[in-house]
């Protein structure tokens, strides 16, 4: 079977987006260290998106996901399912708000840095994009995604510390300092 | 080393396909203007495959309100236009359905108009088609919308550019791997040649199956034209790489 091509979100996607939208994935309750994610996205020219979807998927504070595939013996968080939509504003700002996800293995089995999994649709993307975020103080030099990634990029993937609970995270398109893409 | 219970016996996962040569789009194509300055101009880093990549988000019908699958009943009264079923299956790589999965679309009404505030299309807005529906598959991957047949609409790529008409998609699948956003387009609709979206993809026979096929079994007497579309998501191995057996 030949998987279906992809195509454009295009520029009307909050009309069947969303209803699914919600910048708080952690509501009162979900155990785990508190974050707030904020950044802004710029395209080659500096110019911000203002006709993004951005989509999170992440385990809980265990590091455990909630999903059959992670049939690991670690407790489920009832009132966290990890994922997330939100959109960029008229600056090309978004912003959510979450818990930060424990480890998981990695295909070697070793853990991996803690991150959220990031896919990025828009006006102009005839298929998503895929990256990820990790957190800012955890040692990364070991994560063997992140050793995939060029050293002078890496700093790309991990957000800044911002006011306390904050971190700031950019996602540059194309050009200096342009996030790394992944592919799967 | 973390050395948490659930750590301690690695079990090898098995991967996602990569997508045939031609039948994905790439970034950056410039006959879509909009692709050249949002695009990745440095190489992609393959991920390896790991818990992150073969799960994802799942969704419930606790998600749904009733009439979601029916994008003629969320006004009033009924938007203008012809009624139409657009029905399909949606099936993994390995030809197998997906049951339960999201499956979310939205459509500019009858006269190519979305109700979306960046739209100035000089075409009427109908109060009574919001234009947006969604549902989950069955346990044999199956989904059915009842919806009416969306209008083409000028854009501004090119000279006299008009976007077939086409129905947007929104897939998960069950990993984040499978994710899909993709558009279905009408047979016999003299637009598609000229579309910089639907060209994107190389491969022709690629870009024929994003066009659906007029179905009388899901038409319905004296009521609506039936369409059918069926989603294929990216295929898994069927045993991790470790012990693949390359063909012969």
């Amino acid at each position: 079977m030949h998987t279906t091509s992809s195509q454009t979100i295009g520029p009307y996607l909050h009309i069947g987006m969303t209803w699914l939208a919600d910048e708080n994935m952690a509501p009162e309750g979900v155990a785990g260290e508190r974050v707030t994610v904020e950044g802004r996205m710029t395209d080659a020219d500096g110019t911000p998106v203002n006709d993004a979807m951005i989509e999170v998927w992440q385990a809980n504070a265990l590091g455990k996901y909630a999903h059959p595939e992670d049939a690991r013996d670690i407790p489920l968080d009832a009132r966290f399912s990890g994922f997330g939509r939100v959109f960029t504003d008229a600056d090309g700002r978004f912003r959510f708000h979450t818990i930060k996800p424990g480890d998981v293995p990695g295909a070697d089995g070793e853990p991996q840095a803690p991150h959220l999994n990031i896919t990025i649709f828009m006006r102009g993307l005839l298929k998503h994009l895929i990256t990820r975020m990790y957190f800012p103080g955890d040692v990364h030099d070991a994560d063997a995604v992140l050793r995939r990634v060029p050293a002078h990029r890496r700093a790309t993937l991990i957000a800044r510390e911002g006011a306390p609970g904050k971190l700031e995270w950019n996602v540059v398109l194309q050009g200096d300092n342009e996030t790394v893409f992944f592919e799967y | 080393m973390t050395s948490r219970p659930g750590n301690v016996n690695v079990r090898r996962l098995a991967g996602y396909r990569k997508a045939d040569p031609g039948t994905q789009p790439e970034y950056n194509y410039p006959p879509y203007a909009s692709t050249v300055r949002r695009s990745p101009s440095q190489p992609l880093v393959v991920l390896p495959t790991t818990l992150s990549e073969v799960t994802g988000p799942l969704f419930g019908w606790d998600r749904l309100k009733a009439n979601d699958h029916d994008l003629t009943r969320q006004g009033n009264g009924e938007p203008i236009g012809e009624r139409i079923i657009v029905s399909g299956r949606v099936l993994d790589g390995n030809g197998r359905p997906v049951a339960n999965t999201l499956v979310e679309i939205w459509q500019a009404n009858a006269a190519g108009r979305y109700p979306h505030k960046i739209d100035q299309h000089n075409a009427p807005l109908d109060p009574n088609f919001p234009g947006a529906g969604r549902t989950l598959t069955d346990e044999h991957g199956r989904y059915r919308f009842v919806t009416i047949r969306p209008g083409e609409y000028p854009w501004r790529n090119h000279y006299n550019a008009w976007r077939p008409a086409h129905i947007h998609f929104s897939l998960f699948g069950p990993a984040f791997a499978t994710r899909l956003v993709t558009q279905m387009y009408f047979p016999g609709d003299p637009l598609m040649d000229d579309d910089p979206m639907f060209n994107s993809i190389p491969d022709e026979r690629a870009r024929r199956r994003m066009i659906s096929h007029f179905d009388w079994e899901t038409t319905i007497p004296e009521t609506a034209l039936g369409y059918k579309f069926d989603i294929v998501l990216r295929g898994r191995d069927e045993t991790p790489m470790e012990n693949y057996l390359p063909a012969r």
